[in-house]
């Protein structure tokens, strides 16, 4: 049984002095014991700066490569190292190049019956004029869904790093204004009127929009395909973006946009995939026509594979440029 | 192999090299953009013509242009301020 003791008994245990010393609230030294303050040590110049010299001397005599045979030897030897190195890897790297088969033989190991069948039946079981569309978005077309999330990713990394809030911003440059200082950062800086640039720009931002729109819609017909024409959208995106300034593409990119049609497009494919993947694993017969192959409408589901994966791509680098560039959309 | 493809591997050694040591950063990044077109026509030669369309948008377009971006960032491309210059102008008639 524990019995409750009263506070004057509890002071003169030891486990209270204990705590008291812990917490600091008494010295057990102070008034036991006599004690001085202690007095700085105080140094002239002269001693300080015979310390200094004395300091860089010594300083000078291990890193000067002169005085310190070791070093010397270090330096060579890691001048030499470093070249081996390189010259050994280079060569590593080329004696395997020779041990690649060479192209155009009939009985190497990538000629195997998978080629044979892309080739053979690519276009009959996908309905793609252009195998290697077929290839990316009907054969393999979950590894390029993985793609796409690569960049949805990559993308969502480069938000978190560089994107500042606009109010932070516009109040630190209030106070560097108020203190005389310079902007130091070109975050807020609209690119400045340049009529070279508009008068460029006004003819050549059309075209390559309406080529990228091109080389996507058509992937399945000519070379191109949702990458590459997405990469052409987002390149005009960006010169429009660098000749007429933020406040005309904020008017149709914000980053409502780039969520919403991000998120749309990798939905969509995400599930018009599943269908296939659905049907396909257990042998059912899909209910997407094939179409006449050549025809813009054809090829099943690799043209909207192809619009979504054309549109994450766009978005993905415009939103690198504007984060890149300003830090906020 | 034909005498252009000969001719655009040579320069693509001389582009590969001539990056590494050229001792400006934004030339640098010029050349690394003839790298990448220099390439993409190889793609061409090589048969292959949706790589070229990819590496022409993609290693000579956005890339070069994020480089570009990143070196005004740290200040690597001197800015010109017109504004200023033309302020010290005019302080300079008064």
């Amino acid at each position: 049984m524990s019995r409750k003791k009263s506070v004057e008994e509890y002071q003169k245990t030891k486990s209270f002095r204990f705590w008291r010393w812990l917490s600091g609230s008494k010295d057990p030294y102070v008034g036991e014991v006599e004690m001085k303050p202690q007095k700085e040590p105080v140094y002239s110049e002269e001693i300080s700066q015979e310390r200094m010299q004395e300091k860089l001397e010594l300083q000078e005599k291990v890193y000067d490569v002169e005085q310190n045979p070791l070093l010397r030897l270090f330096r060579r030897v890691y001048a030499i190292s470093a070249v081996l190195f390189c010259i050994i890897l280079a060569g590593v790297l080329l004696y395997m190049v020779a041990y690649l088969p060479p192209t155009g033989e009939a009985d190497k190991a990538v000629n195997n019956e998978v080629p044979a069948r892309y080739i053979e039946n690519g276009l009959q079981e996908t309905g793609a004029v252009n195998i290697v569309t077929g290839m990316i978005l009907d054969y393999r077309a979950f590894d390029t869904f993985g793609e796409s999330n690569v960049l949805f990713t990559a993308t969502t990394t480069v938000l978190i790093l560089l994107h500042v809030r606009k109010k932070k911003v516009e109040k630190k440059r209030k106070e560097d204004r108020e203190n005389g200082l310079e902007e130091e950062d070109d975050r807020m800086y609209e690119p400045q009127d340049d009529p070279i640039l508009q008068a460029c720009a006004s003819i050549l931002v059309p075209i390559i929009i309406l080529f990228g729109v091109y080389v996507i819609l058509n992937g399945h017909l000519s070379p191109g395909g949702g990458f590459s024409g997405g990469a052409i959208v987002g390149a005009g995106l960006i010169l429009y973006l660098s000749a007429f300034g933020f406040e005309k593409t904020e008017k149709m990119f914000t980053e409502k946009t780039y969520k919403y049609v991000s998120f749309g497009a990798l939905t969509t494919y995400c599930l018009a995939k599943s269908y296939s993947f659905f049907t396909g694993a257990n042998h059912l017969e899909s209910h997407i026509p094939l179409g006449t192959p050549g025809a813009i409408l054809s090829s099943g589901l690799i043209l909207i594979l192809n619009i979504c994966v054309g549109l994450v791509v766009a978005c993905t680098m415009y939103t690198f440029y504007v984060m890149f560039r300003k830090g906020d959309f | 192999m034909n005498t252009l493809q000969i001719i655009l591997l040579i320069f693509l050694l001389i582009c590969a090299v001539a990056v590494s040591f050229t001792k400006s950063l934004l030339n640098s990044v010029l050349v690394y953009m003839s790298f990448s077109l220099i390439m993409s026509m190889i793609w061409i030669c090589l048969e292959s013509p949706d790589l070229a369309i990819t590496e022409a948008a993609v290693g000579a377009g956005v890339t070069s242009i994020l480089f570009f971006a990143t070196l005004k960032k740290i200040h690597a491309i001197e800015v010109v301020q017109e504004n200023k210059k033309q302020t010290e102008k005019e302080e300079g008639l008064e």
